[in-house]
């Protein structure tokens, strides 16, 4: 499969397979999770079993007929909506099955191979794979190193590396070994793999109601209660008038139009949307790439205050860059940034590389080619920590050029005789406590100067950071580096603190911290010893790439191994909360305006006395042409709004990264006050068509 | 409407705005345990009312055992009323020789006090004796105000606190909102109705000869200290039948001012002790000022309908049904603050109000009694408005709703919800019951939308712990007494215990930090939107039954049409 699924919108397959579920979704059992949208169901059956007694009786009320329609169209409409979102996920989650062959695993027993089928491995079993193989099941390299084709869940066809032992000892069932062979202690128990889990999350199967979900329903429900009793009380304060205006009990409000007004109070709007939200924000996060183990995560995305970010990959570029060249007294800067670009030119370093570049970018110095130099290339090494090129002039002399850390230089100048002078370590100290690393560059007993190394801040993740801090969210930098460095670069970047020699357990220390100060943090981890943190962490992000631990502990995975990913899902986590409350403030408001249809058509002929109409016709705004076609209206509109929102519910609202009183001041303007002006013209606009 | 009125009228909102502050940091210095000047004065009543209850003070106690101890003390209240008057004949105390109460109405009367209610469906003065007035009514007027303190207080301390169970100390709250508020502040304007000539005996009724010759039976009675605390515990409940329109109950229309302001006093002065409470004066203000905007917005139209013309009057204002020492303005404000702060003390008969005036008394205790409110109940009152509101709207910043660093989740929503249902199922259900039945229609005066809405308001009375009435229906029945009875045991206590629930459950919760994130509950824009859910959500429910009540007739009366 590819990863970047985009299903569009609306296909016609998922649309076709949407209206058959939303009638098999008439099922009770399945209808009554959903307690608004049930109430509208109990209501279409009692006016269905009204108008067929009518049809029997003999006075068959096409009015009956059309509100009886158009309240099965509102039930029909909200199953629509789930099904659509749910039939989106099934389209991902078939994809992602056909990525699914039936592999046979290489079992070992004893030292003997044998041959199974890989849903018989259980936890624990050892696999062998070797290049050409498919990874049977979750599991962990307990030997060897292989290079892993993961494209089946990542999408991306770069093999990457899986090797015993370190971060990157997590395969996944279904990616495929390239070259070489390792053993695989398998991990997870048949059909609970995390492709198994891919599936089940993307197709809703065991989808389960949120905290948030679960109270916003309880919310609706209380509102249905409400208005319930205010419709259920009605033919009695009906009655009252009647009878004070003169008129005959029988005039009494029909069940039908009691209905049709209930069903108009309560809000059936979101009721009918709000599974459609909460798949699509899971949706929207398969996307991004991202898989959440349940929805309750992606809602705590949203409430997240702090994120622990490593800097490195997230808020630097992975890599040191060098930027300045600083010669000793008496050398001249060329003399120096040539030597430098010399004792690079075989350096495969990102750091060595961008010596060379830097060198020929600002002195035209070119790169050469180390053989045609009759040169020997000095690699890094862990005993002397340096590098560097033993190069031979014209006049015959090998010449030594090193360089190297400060103190690896100044014994590598000792030892050849040579002098290293004040200024330069004036110079390395400086560059030290700019945040920046200084690489000291020498030749045989002379000290050259120092190349400035930098950590390079990605482009626009100050101006990110700024966003995040307008959202009331804290970053912090997570660093190995030394307080120093951790300082210049935080301030760089522009996070609001930062943790420098941060070892794991520093990590889990600040994240309870945090929680017992009442933040919620998130934070991204690949390491067996970042788990604990990952559990700890309300959104806790592994990479995909990272260990099997770390994949277990967090509650969210991002295929992509990309850092920077933590913001946005921070961002989808909020988006999903906004449709939520955007579409149940929209839901109500529309109420207003469907009581000024409803109320002076049903209240007609009270107190008319000997005039046409009563005095309540007064209420009667928006000039609807007859009773029968206001009470319709309102109840077609209301149908009508549910289909009309669904690309909204799946898309979900615009998000922008303001401030919670400048989103709220938005949605409130567009969702609450919109929700009660456009029903006003909806309604109208519909009674005029049913009147021409 | 004169200068003079309304010079009236901003010297009274003036002061009120003016006096929050000084009571409100007096009120959070007596609940918060932090000295104050009463302490020396009463501190040895507080330690020995604990030494005779048995209550050691520091001890608190977690919401379910609040709330135990809570009813069991209003349940005890209760059963004592009722047999006070069940009893009366045969205690002292009853010069006019009263005879014992019937059980319906003692049970009306018991339960109406019990839940700071005070709706009489009897007339006082002919009815209960000086004992069942004094020992019975005026006590639970204490208490019950003291209840309703109590209440919020423990509500505030669950906002405020974080990971605890605890929420204090019921008889502790009880004791010191009853000895550091209320009586001293009653005892202050007792004296101060005196002063203006209301009056404060144990005699017997008087005869006296009128003008014209006829025989008159003059009550008399303790009326200025019942007044007093009626007023300031929103209780409502007059000594006498016609309450503060009464003569003997409120003198002078300075009496009248000082009636109507002891009534918002408190409740308002609440909302600052609520802000220094949670730790930011801001939130007690936005809350008061959401209420006062509801306030003036009801008093403003209460005013249009009362002073605009009519075809049947022409251009001469009603004043049937008004007191001429009053005037119209002072007696509308009264029918607008009364019905507010769920008193139920009236100087006019909201009968005789203009359609639209009686609606805006009947809408501002259908909302729940959330505009200031009864003391304490008003203020909690909102607060479960403010759920509701920072629920809904709160989604929209991004987060799980928050309020006050408090997460809003499924208990909360649950427990709110409850809250917002209990008093509306009274209103709707008995006052659908009292419309389709002949025991309801049965004691109505009037015919017609008029007859509706005297049902309505007694429901709505009754529910809302108000007490006020449309004077012409006739409650004294079997029937009314046990739903009033009924209705206004589910309004008050269908209330606070849902509400002391949320106070148990937000006590355990974490406070998360303020940030650019966070969803304000303290600017302008957070005042609007909680007017809104109110309106919205509060006037929704009624607006079918109104549109047959008070707006019909409405439309009625300006096409010439009464009844």
């Amino acid at each position: 499969m590819s990863t970047k699924i985009k299903t569009s919108l609306f296909n016609k397959k998922i649309l076709l397979q949407a209206t058959k579920d939303s009638i098999t979704k008439l099922n009770p059992a399945i209808q009554i999770k959903n307690p608004v949208i049930f109430l509208v169901a109990i209501g279409s059956v009692l006016t269905t079993i009204i108008v067929i007694t009518g049809i029997f009786q003999g006075n068959f009320s096409s009015f009956n007929l059309q509100i009886c329609i158009w309240l099965w169209f509102t039930v029909l409409f909200a199953n629509f909506a789930e099904a659509v979102a749910e039939g989106r996920g099934k389209a991902q989650a078939d994809s992602l099955r056909k990525n699914r062959i039936e592999t046979k695993a290489r079992k070992l027993v004893g030292k003997q191979e044998v041959l199974t089928i890989a849903t018989d491995l259980k936890k624990g079993d050892i696999v062998v794979c070797e290049a050409g193989d498919v990874i049977p099941s979750d599991g962990e390299v307990i030997e060897g190193i292989a290079s892993v084709d993961e494209s089946a869940i990542t999408g991306e066809s770069a093999p990457v590396i899986r090797e015993s032992g370190g971060d990157r000892s997590a395969v996944t069932g279904g990616t495929k070994v390239i070259s070489d062979r390792i053993l695989i202690r398998i991990t997870t128990e048949p059909g609970s793999t995390f492709m198994d889990r891919m599936i089940a999350l993307v197709e809703g199967a065991k989808r389960q109601k949120t905290p948030n979900e679960i109270a916003l329903t309880i919310l609706l429900a209380g509102l249905s209660i409400i208005f319930l009793l205010a419709v259920v009380t009605l033919p009695a304060f009906f009655g009252y008038s009647l009878t004070a205006s003169g008129l005959p009990q029988s005039h009494n409000l029909t069940i039908p139009v009691l209905i049709a007004l209930l069903v108009c109070l309560i809000p059936t709007t979101i009721g009918g949307l709000l599974s459609a939200i909460g798949i699509s924000g899971m949706d929207r996060l398969i996307q991004r790439n991202v898989i959440a183990t349940s929805g309750r995560a992606i809602e705590a995305a949203g409430d997240v205050d702090v994120l622990l970010l490593d800097k490195t990959g997230t808020i630097t570029l992975g890599n040191r860059m060098a930027t300045d060249f600083i010669p000793a007294e008496g050398i001249s800067v060329e003399e120096l940034a040539n030597a430098a670009q010399l004792s690079s030119l075989s350096d495969e370093t990102p750091e060595g590389r961008s010596i060379v570049v830097l060198a020929k970018e600002k002195f035209n110095i070119r790169g050469r080619e180390v053989q045609q130099l009759n040169a020997t290339f000095i690699p890094f090494s862990a005993q002397t920590r340096i590098s560097g090129v033993d190069i031979k002039t014209e006049d015959g002399i090998l010449h030594h050029i090193r360089k190297g850390a400060a103190d690896s230089i100044l014994s590598f100048v000792n030892n050849n005789n040579g002098f290293y002078p004040q200024s330069i370590k004036n110079i390395v100290s400086d560059i030290a406590r700019q945040g920046a690393t200084p690489l000291v560059v020498a030749e045989d007993n002379r000290v050259l100067g120092v190349v400035h190394l930098k950590d390079i801040v990605k482009g626009g993740i100050k101006q990110r950071f700024a966003e995040l801090r307008k959202m009331g969210i804290k970053t912090v930098m997570i660093t190995g580096d030394n307080p120093l460095t951790a300082a210049a670069i935080a301030a760089e970047a522009g996070v609001d603190d930062f943790m420098a020699e941060a070892t794991p357990e520093d990590k889990l220390r600040r994240i309870r911290e945090e929680q017992a100060n009442g933040h919620l943090v998130g934070m991204i981890g690949d390491g067996t010893n970042d788990a604990p943190a990952l559990a700890q962490a309300d959104v806790g992000l592994a990479m995909n790439t990272g260990t099997q631990a770390a994949r277990e502990a967090g509650n969210m995975v991002d295929l992509d191994s990309n850092p920077t990913k933590l913001i946005e899902v921070v961002e989808v986590g909020k988006q999903l909360l906004i449709t939520r409350g955007s579409l149940t403030t929209f839901s109500i408001a529309n109420d207003v305006a469907k009581y000024f249809a409803i109320i002076p058509a049903i209240a007609v002929s009270l107190y008319a006395g000997t005039n046409p109409t009563g005095p309540l016709s007064a209420l009667n705004i928006m000039r609807l042409g007859s009773p029968q076609s206001a009470i319709l209206s309102a109840v077609i509109f209301n149908a009508l709004v549910i289909i009309a929102l669904i690309p909204l519910a799946l898309r979900g609202v615009k998000y922008r990264p303001v401030s919670a009183s400048k989103a709220l001041f938005r949605n409130l303007m567009i969702y609450g006050v919109g929700g009660i002006i456009i029903p006003f013209i909806g309604i109208k606009l519909i009674d005029m068509l049913i009147n021409l | 409407m004169t200068t003079q009125d309304v010079i009236q009228l901003l010297v009274f909102f003036a002061l009120l705005i003016g006096l929050t502050p000084v009571l409100g940091n007096y009120m959070f210095k007596v609940f918060t345990g932090k000295k104050h000047f009463m302490m020396p004065v009463l501190g040895w009543l507080e330690r020995l009312t604990y030494k005779f209850i048995g209550v050691k003070p520091d001890e608190e106690t977690n919401w379910k055992s609040y709330t135990f101890g809570l009813l069991m003390f209003n349940l005890i209240g209760f059963i004592f009323v009722f047999l006070l008057q069940m009893l009366q004949a045969y205690l002292p105390m009853n010069p006019a020789h009263l005879s014992n109460v019937s059980w319906h109405s003692a049970f009306n009367t018991a339960s109406s006090f019990v839940t700071n209610t005070n709706w009489q469906g009897y007339a006082g003065e002919t009815t209960l004796s000086y004992l069942v007035q004094m020992i019975g009514l005026a006590v639970q007027n204490f208490v019950s105000a003291a209840t309703g303190v109590a209440v919020l207080i423990a509500l505030v301390r669950g906002i405020s606190r974080k990971t605890t169970d605890k929420i204090g100390n019921f008889w502790v709250d009880l004791t010191r909102s009853t000895l550091y508020v209320l009586l001293p502040l009653s005892i202050l304007l007792a004296i101060a109705l005196v002063g203006q000539g209301a009056i404060q005996n144990f005699k017997h009724f008087e005869t006296v000869q009128t003008i014209q010759g006829a025989q008159q039976v003059i009550p008399m009675g303790p009326v200025a200290s019942q007044e007093a605390i009626k007023q300031l515990g929103t209780n409502g409940g007059g000594f006498l039948n016609a309450n503060d329109a009464h003569p003997f109950e409120s003198p002078t229309p300075f009496s009248n001012l000082l009636v109507m302001f002891a009534l918002l006093i408190i409740p308002a002065a609440l909302t600052f002790t609520y802000g220094k409470m949670v730790g930011s004066t801001r939130q007690g203000w936005a809350i008061f000022s959401a209420m006062m905007i509801l306030l003036l917005a009801g008093l403003s139209i209460s005013l249009y309908a009362e002073y605009s013309s009519n075809p049947i009057f022409g251009h001469l204002h009603l004043m049937e049904g008004k007191e001429t020492r009053f005037g119209i303005t002072n007696s509308v404000l009264f029918s607008v603050i009364t019905t507010d702060v769920s008193c139920g003390a009236v100087n006019c008969m909201h009968d005789s109000l203009t359609p639209l005036s009686g609606m805006v008394a009947m809408i501002n205790m259908m909302l729940g009694e959330v505009i200031f409110g009864g003391v304490g109940a008003g203020l909690y009152g909102m607060v479960i408005f403010i759920i509701l509101t920072v629920f809904i709207a709160g989604l929209m910043v991004g987060r799980t709703p928050e309020y006050l660093g408090k997460k809003i989740n499924a208990f909360e929503v649950k427990m709110a919800i409850i809250a917002m249902l209990a008093p509306n199922l009274v209103i709707l259900l008995f006052a659908a019951w009292a419309s389709a039945s002949t025991v309801g229609l049965s004691s109505l005066n009037n015919a017609g939308p008029h007859g509706l809405s005297e049902i309505l308001y007694a429901f709505s009375s009754a529910a809302g712990n108000n007490g006020s009435a449309f004077a012409g229906l006739n409650a004294n029945t079997v029937f009314y007494n046990l739903t009033l009875g009924f209705g206004m045991l589910v309004g008050r206590f269908g209330v606070i215990i849902p509400v002391l629930a949320i106070a148990g459950s937000m006590a355990e919760k974490k406070i998360t930090p303020m940030s650019g994130g966070t969803f304000r509950t303290d600017n302008s824009l957070f005042i609007v939107l909680l007017i809104g859910v109110i309106l919205i959500v509060g006037g929704l429910t009624h607006f079918p039954a109104l549109s047959l009540g008070p707006i019909v007739e409405h439309y009625l009366m300006n096409m010439g049409i009464t009844f």
